[in-house]
C-alpha cells in the first residue's frame, strides 16, 4: 500500500509537502536487525537483492556446465534426459528473471537511483524493504523445487503447455511446475513494489535542478526498463495464475482435449497459443527489461572512461523510450513458426526490424563517443567495449531471426541459443561485471584488484566469445536445441563433437574465472587499495556523498542542487576534464558552457 | 594496447571463421531457395555492419588512447550525422524485410495443385495420413481415439474410409510435387522439421497447423522434432524419402487404409455405417 | 505555486547542455508532476492491476469464442452485492466531504460503517460460490465458471489488500483528540480513490460476465 513517508513537523497545519525526503537524521538504524536485515536503506537493500541474485546465479551458472558436459561429453556426469531439462529450464529461468532482472532493477537500481538524482532515498522506504524479502520469498520457493518429489520443472523456461503441466515432462505432474509458478508470481508481486518505488523515486524525489534531461542515461534505462516491467510483469502474472488453475483444478484455460500416453484428459477448448501469446506479451518486453538498464549503464561507463560526453544524449534517451515502446508490439516474432495465423508474421517482422533502427543508433552513439576522447582502458571500458561487441554481434543476428522467413529454418536451433545469450546472455553480463569494477570504489571505498581483473576480463570476453561464435553455424546445419543427445545429425555437414567439446571447455573456463573474480571482491572489500572519493573523476551525483561508502541518508545536511547534465567532461575552458553536476556555475567561470 | 589487437581479432577471426567453417547448411532439398537466398543476403548487410563497426571501434581506441595533457572533444551532439546515420540504417533494414517478407508470402501461400498429407505427432513419435483415392483428408477428433483407430477419424465422415494410415516414424512423399502438410498433435506441442527442406511449423493440439514446400531432390532425409515435447523430445526421429511415382506408389500400396484397418479389427459395422453415410452423398 | 509545467514532448527535447536551458534548468525544483507521491504511488498501483484485469478479459474474450462455452446464471446474490459495494462508494464520498470540513468523528464513524460493508460484501460473495458449487458449476465445467470464480477471487483478494488499507487509515483518526489533519485527509483520499477503483472494476468485470 502506499504508504506516506512524511514526517509532519508541523501538525494541523495544511502544508504542502516538502520535496526531500527527510531530514537525513531520520534514516540510522537503530539496531543489527534494522540495519544489515529489515533495512529500509536502499543501498543495503540494493546489496542484499545483489546478493541474493548472484547466489542463485551460481545455482544457474553450474546448471550449465552440467548441460554443456551433457552435450559434449555424455556420460561422464551420470545424467538422464529428465534432469538435463530440468537444468536447461531452470538455468534460463534463473539467468533470465532471478538473476538479471533483479539484478539490474533490484541491485543497480535501488543502489543508484537515489544517489544519482540526489534524492536520500527511495520515496517509500518500507515498501521497498519489503520487496526485497518477498523477493527472497520467491527465491527460497524456486529453490524448494530441487527438494520436492519429481524435482524441479523441466518444461523449459518458456513453460509452455500442455507440456509443462503434464507427466511426459520432469515435474510437470508434481509440484516442480507449481513451485515455479508460485514462485514467479511471488516474484511479480515483489517486482511491483520495487518498481513503485524506483519509478516514483525517479519522477518525484530528484533533487532541485534535476531535470529529466539531466538525469545520468543508467538512471533512463533503468527507469524505462521499470516501466516496461509494470505493463509486462502483469502478463506473466495472468498466464502463470491461469495455468496454475489448468494445474490444480482442471480447467481448461490453455489445455485443448488431448490424449497422452493413451489416456484421455478431462481438459477441452483450451488455447494453448493463446499461453504463448501472453508469455511472449512479458517476454520480449523483459529483453528489454535486462537490456535497456545495461544500455543506460554502458553509457555512462563509456562516457566516464573516455572523458567525454556521451554523443548525442537525447537521441539516446529517445532511443530507449522508443525501444522500450516498441517492445510491446513485436512480442510474436517469438512465434513465427508456433502456428499462430500466419499473417501475424508480416506485422510482427516489420515492426520487429524497426526496432533495429534505434538499437543501432545506441550503438554509433557508443562508438561515436569514443571518437575523439581520452579513451582510458580501465576495466569498466575493458567490459564495455567487450559488450559492445557483443552486443553488435547479437544485435546483427537478431536481424536474421526477426526477419520471418529466415526465422522458418532457425528457430529453436542452436542459433536461437547462440543469438540469445550474446545479446542478453553475455552482453548484459559484460555490462554487470564492468560496472562492479566501476561501482566498487563506491560501495566500498576501495579498488578491486587490478591483475586478476584483468585476467578476468580476458577470459570473460574471449572465452564467452568462443562458446557463442561457433555455435550459430551449428544452427545453420539444423541442430535442434533443447536436445539431452547431441547426436550426428543426417543433416549436419561436418561431425559437431569436436566443436561441441571445445565450446564446452571454453564454458567451463568462463565459467570458472568468476569465481576469481568473486574470489578478488571478498579479498579486496578487506584489503583493497583504498579509492577516495570519486576516482574515476565522474560527473554525476552519486560521486558526491558526504562519506564514501555512502552512509544512510547519502547526502550531507544540504541536498546537492543541480547546476548542469551529467555528462560536462572535458569542457573546454574549464582546470580539470570533468565538472561535476552540483558544481555551481561561478566555481567554473571560465568553462565555455557556462558562458552564453 | 592489447584490447586493439583483440577487438581486431575478434572482428576478422569471426570473419575468417565464417569463410572456412566446415559447419554449414545441407544442401537444401525443397524449393526454399528463397530462405537460403535471404540469409545469405542478411550475411551480406550485417557482416558489413560487424565489420565496419568493429574496426571503427580498434581504431578509435589506438587514435584515442588517454593522454594526460589531451582533452577529449566537446561535443554534445551532431543532428547532421546522426539522421544521416538514422536513415542508412533504415535503408539497411528495408533492404532485408522486403525479400524475407517476399518469401514469407509464398510460405503462407499454399499452391493450387497441392497434394496433402497429414503428420500427427504425439510423445514421441510420428504417424502420417493420406488422403487416400478421394484425395480428401476424412475429418478427426481426439475423442474417438482408441486403440482401433489411432488416429480419431471420424466413421461417419464419408472421405475417411479411404485414408491411409501410417502408423510408423518413416514418411515416402513425391519428388517435384507440392505437398502441403496439414500437422496435428494428439498431446502437447511438436514440431515437424526436415533440415534439408528449411520449412518447419510447430503442430498444436486442438488446431491443425500447416506448411508446404516442394521436395526437389530424391533421397533420404532425417526428421527432428524442433519444439521442445517433455523428456523424449530429443529422440523424436524419424525419417523421410523422396520418391520417384514408382517408388511411392509401391510404398502407398503396401500401407493400409482405414476401411483395411477397422476389418482387421472385425469392426466391419462401423465400416457399414461409414459405407452408406458415402452413398448418402 | 509554481509555474505551468512543460509538455513531455518539450522536455525531452531540450538541449541540457545550452547555456540558455541550462538556466533554466538551474530553477527546477525536481518533480515531475505536481502530485502527491502517495497519490502517485497509489495510480501506480492501480494502473497494474487494471494491466492485469485487462489481459484477463482479453483472454475471457479470445476464450469466450470456443463453442464449449457455456454461459453462467447470475445469482440474484450477486446483485446485492454490487449494490453493498456501490453503497459503500457511495458512503466513501460523504466521508470525503465530512474530512474535507475537519469532521472527523463523523468521518470515523462513516469508515467503520464502510468496512462493516465489505465484509458484507465478501461474506456474500462467498456464498454465492457456495451456492455455485451447490449447483454444480464447478470451476472446471466450463471456461465461464473458471473465469467467474477467478474474477471474483481476484477482486475479492484486491478487496482484502484494501482492507489492510483500511486499517491504516482508520487508525489515522481514530484518536480525535491526536489527528495530524493533513495525513488524515491524504489516506482518506486515497482510501476512497482505491475503493471507487474496486468498484469499477467489478462493475466492469459484472457486466461482462452479464453480457457475454
Ligand atoms: C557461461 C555462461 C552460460 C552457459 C555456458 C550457458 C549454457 C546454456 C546451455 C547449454 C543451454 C541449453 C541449450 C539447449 O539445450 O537448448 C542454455 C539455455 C539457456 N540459457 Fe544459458 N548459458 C550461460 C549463461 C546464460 C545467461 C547469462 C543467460 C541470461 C539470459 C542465459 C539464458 C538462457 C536461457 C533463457 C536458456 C533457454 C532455456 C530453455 O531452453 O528453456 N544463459 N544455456
Ligand atoms: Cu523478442
Ligand atoms: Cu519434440
Amino acid at each position: 500500500m502506499a504508504a506516506d513517508s512524511y514526517e509532519d513537523v508541523v501538525k494541523n497545519k495544511e502544508t504542502i509537502p516538502a520535496l526531500e525526503v527527510a531530514p537525513q537524521d531520520l534514516y540510522h538504524a537503530k539496531s543489527f536487525w534494522t540495519k544489515y536485515i529489515f533495512c529500509q536503506d536502499a543501498k543495503v537493500i540494493g546489496i542484499q537483492y545483489g546478493l541474493t541474485a548472484v547466489a542463485i546465479g551460481l545455482v544457474g551458472l553450474v546448471s550449465s556446465w552440467l548441460m554443456r558436459m551433457q552435450i559434449a561429453f555424455p556420460g561422464l556426469i551420470p545424467m538422464d534426459a529428465a534432469q538435463y531439462y530440468q537444468l536447461v529450464t531452470m538455468h534460463g529461468m534463473i539467468m533470465v528473471v532471478y538473476l538479471l532482472t533483479a539484478l539490474f532493477l533490484g541491485g543497480f537500481g535501488n543502489f543508484l537511483i537515489p544517489l544519482m538524482v540526489g534524492a536520500r532515498d527511495m520515496v517509500f522506504p518500507y515498501v521497498n524493504m519489503v520487496s526485497f524479502w518477498v523477493f527472497f520469498l520467491a527465491v527460497i520457493i524456486l529453490a524448494a523445487s530441487y527438494f520436492v518429489p519429481g524435482g524441479p520443472t523441466g518444461a523449459g523456461w518458456t513453460l509452455y503447455p500442455p507440456q509443462a503441466i503434464t507427466s511426459g515432462t520432469p515435474g510437470g505432474d508434481g509440484l516442480g511446475i507449481v513451485l515455479m509458478l508460485v514462485s514467479l508470481a511471488v516474484f511479480v508481486i515483489g517486482f511491483t513494489m520495487g518498481g513503485l518505488n524506483y519509478v516514483i523515486t525517479v519522477l518525484q524525489a530528484r533533487t532541485r535542478g534535476m531535470t529529466l534531461m539531466r538525469l545520468p542515461l543508467t538512471v533512463w534505462g533503468i527507469f524505462t526498463a521499470t516501466v516496461l516491467a509494470l505493463f509486462a510483469f502483469p502478463a506473466l502474472f495472468v498466464a502463470g495464475i491461469m495455468m496454475t488453475l489448468d494445474n490444480m483444478l482442471g480447467t481448461s484455460f490453455f489445455m485443448p482435449a488431448i490424449i497422452q500416453f493413451g489416456e484421455k484428459l478431462t481438459h477441452e477448448g483450451g488455447s494453448p497459443i493463446l499461453f504463448q501469446h501472453l508469455f511472449w506479451f512479458f517476454g520480449h518486453p523483459e529483453v528489454y527489461i535486462v537490456a535497456l538498464p545495461a544500455f543506460g549503464i554502458v553509457s555512462d561507463l563509456i562516457s566516464v572512461h573516455a572523458r567525454k560526453n556521451i554523443f548525442g544524449y537525447r537521441m539516446m534517451v529517445w532511443a530507449i523510450v522508443i525501444i522500450g515502446g516498441l517492445s510491446f508490439i513485436v512480442w510474436a516474432h517469438h512465434m513465427y513458426v508456433a502456428g499462430m495465423n500466419p499473417w501475424f508474421g508480416f506485422f510482427f517482422a516489420t515492426t520487429t526490424l524497426i526496432i533495429a533502427v534505434p538499437t543501432a543508433i545506441k550503438v554509433y552513439n557508443w562508438v561515436l563517443t569514443l571518437w575523439r576522447g581520452n579513451i582510458k582502458l580501465t576495466l569498466p571500458m575493458l567490459f564495455s567495449i567487450a559488450f559492445i561487441i557483443t552486443f553488435v554481434n547479437g544485435g546483427l543476428t537478431g536481424l536474421f531471426l526477426g526477419n520471418v522467413a529466415v526465422d522458418v529454418p532457425l528457430s529453436d536451433t542452436y542459433f536461437v541459443v547462440a543469438h540469445f545469450h550474446m545479446v542478453m546472455g553475455i552482453a548484459p553480463v559484460l555490462v554487470i561485471l564492468g560496472s562492479v569494477y566501476h561501482w566498487f570504489p563506491l560501495i566500498t571505498g576501495r579498488f578491486l584488484n587490478e591483475r586478476l581483473g584483468r585476467i578476468h576480463f580476458w577470459v570473460t570476453f574471449i572465452g564467452s566469445y568462443s562458446i557463442y561464435f561457433p555455435m550459430h553455424y551449428l544452427g545453420f546445419m539444423g541442430v535442434t536445441r533443447r536436445y539431452f543427445e547431441v547426436f550426428e545429425g543426417e543433416a549436419f555437414t561436418y561431425s559437431i563433437t569436436g566443436i561441441n567439446q571445445f565450446i564446452t571447455i571454453a564454458a567451463l573456463i568462463t565459467g570458472a574465472v568468476q569465481f576469481l573474480f568473486i574470489y578478488n571482491i571478498i579479498v579486496s572489500s578487506k584489503f583493497g587499495k583504498k579509492a577516495g572519493k570519486n576516482p574515476w573523476k565522474a560527473c554525476s551525483l552519486e560521486w558526491r556523498t558526504k562519506d564514501v561508502p555512502p552512509t544512510h541518508g547519502n547526502f550531507d545536511k544540504e541536498l546537492p542542487v543541480v547546476y548542469r547534465w551529467a555528462y560536462d567532461y572535458s569542457v573546454p575552458g574549464a582546470d580539470e576534464d570533468y565538472i561535476t553536476q552540483d558544481t555551481p556555475p561561478s566555481a567554473v567561470a571560465n568553462a565555455r558552457a557556462e558562458q552564453t | 594496447m592489447f584490447v586493439v589487437l583483440l577487438v581486431l581479432i575478434v572482428i576478422l577471426g569471426s570473419v575468417v571463421f565464417h569463410m572456412v567453417s566446415p559447419w554449414w547448411w545441407s544442401e537444401i532439398a525443397s524449393n526454399w531457395v528463397g530462405m537460403d537466398d535471404t540469409i545469405i543476403l542478411t550475411f551480406w548487410i550485417t557482416g558489413a555492419v560487424f565489420v565496419a563497426i568493429g574496426l571503427f571501434m580498434a581504431y578509435c581506441i589506438w587514435k584515442f588512447r588517454y593522454q594526460k595533457d589531451k582533452r577529449a572533444e566537446y561535443e554534445p551532439e551532431n543532428s547532421k550525422l546522426e539522421w544521416t546515420l538514422t536513415i542508412l540504417t533504415t535503408i539497411g533494414v528495408i533492404a532485408l524485410l522486403a525479400p524475407g517478407l517476399i518469401v514469407w508470402n509464398n510460405f503462407v501461400t499454399v499452391p493450387k495443385g497441392a497434394y496433402e498429407i497429414e503428420v500427427v505427432g504425439q510423445q514421441w513419435g510420428w504417424m502420417y495420413r493420406l488422403p487416400g483415392k478421394d484425395g480428401v483428408l476424412g475429418t478427426t477428433s481426439i475423442k474417438n481415439i482408441d486403440d482401433d483407430n489411432p488416429f480419431g477419424l471420424n466413421t461417419d465422415d464419408p472421405y475417411s474410409l479411404d485414408d491411409v494410415l501410417v502408423d510408423a516414424d518413416d514418411l515416402h512423399i513425391l519428388v517435384d510435387r507440392p505437398l502441403k502438410l496439414n500437422l496435428r498433435a494428439l498431446d502437447v506441442l511438436h514440431d515437424f522439421y526436415v533440415p534439408q527442406f528449411r520449412a518447419k511449423m510447430d503442430m498444436v493440439p486442438g488446431t491443425i497447423t500447416y506448411y508446404w514446400f516442394t521436395p526437389i531432390k530424391t533421397g533420404e532425409y532425417e526428421i527432428l522434432c524442433a519444439e521442445y515435447c517433455g523428456t523424449g523430445h530429443y529422440a523424436m526421429l524419424g525419417y523421410v524419402y523422396v520418391d520417384e511415382q514408382k517408388e511411392y506408389d509401391e510404398w502407398v500400396n503396401e500401407q493400409m487404409t482405414f476401411e483395411e484397418v477397422l476389418a482387421s479389427n472385425g469392426k466391419s459395422d462401423l465400416i457399414k455405417i461409414a459405407l452408406n453415410k458415402k452413398n448418402d452423398l | 505555486m509554481e509555474t505551468k509545467k512543460d509538455s513531455i514532448i518539450d522536455q525531452l527535447t531540450q538541449k541540457p547542455w545550452d547555456p540558455a536551458q541550462v538556466k533554466i534548468d538551474n530553477s527546477h525544483e525536481g518533480r515531475t508532476f505536481n502530485l502527491h507521491v502517495g497519490k502517485l504511488g497509489l495510480r501506480y498501483l492501480m494502473i497494474v492491476s487494471t494491466i492485469m484485469f485487462c489481459l484477463f478479459i482479453v483472454t475471457y474474450g479470445d476464450r469466450m469464442v470456443y463453442d464449449d462455452w457455456v454461459k453462467m446464471p447470475e445469482p440474484f446474490l450477486l446483485w446485492i452485492n454490487t449494490f453493498v459495494l456501490v453503497i459503500s462508494s457511495i458512503i466513501f464520498v460523504r466521508i470525503q466531504i465530512a474530512s474535507k470540513k475537519n469532521q472527523f468523528k463523523k468521518a470515523k464513524r462513516d469508515l467503520i460503517l464502510v468496512g462493516f460493508l465489505a465484509l458484507i460484501f465478501l461474506i456474500g460473495q462467498f456464498l454465492v460460490w457456495q451456492n455455485m458449487v451447490d449447483k454444480g458449476y464447478y470451476v472446471y465445467g466450463s471456461p465461464a465458471n473458471a473465469y467467474f470464480y477467478l474474477f471474483t477471487a481476484l477482486h475479492g483478494l484486491h478487496l482484502l489488500g484494501g482492507l489492510v488499507y483500511w486499517v491504516m487509515t482508520i487508525r489515522k483518526v481514530w484518536n480525535i483528540n491526536n489527528i495530524i489533519i493533513r495525513k488524515a485527509k491524504h489516506t482518506i483520499e486515497l482510501c476512497s480513490i482505491y475503493w471507487h477503483f474496486l468498484l469499477a472494476v467489478w462493475i466492469v468485470l459484472f457486466g461482462l460476465m452479464l453480457f457475454t
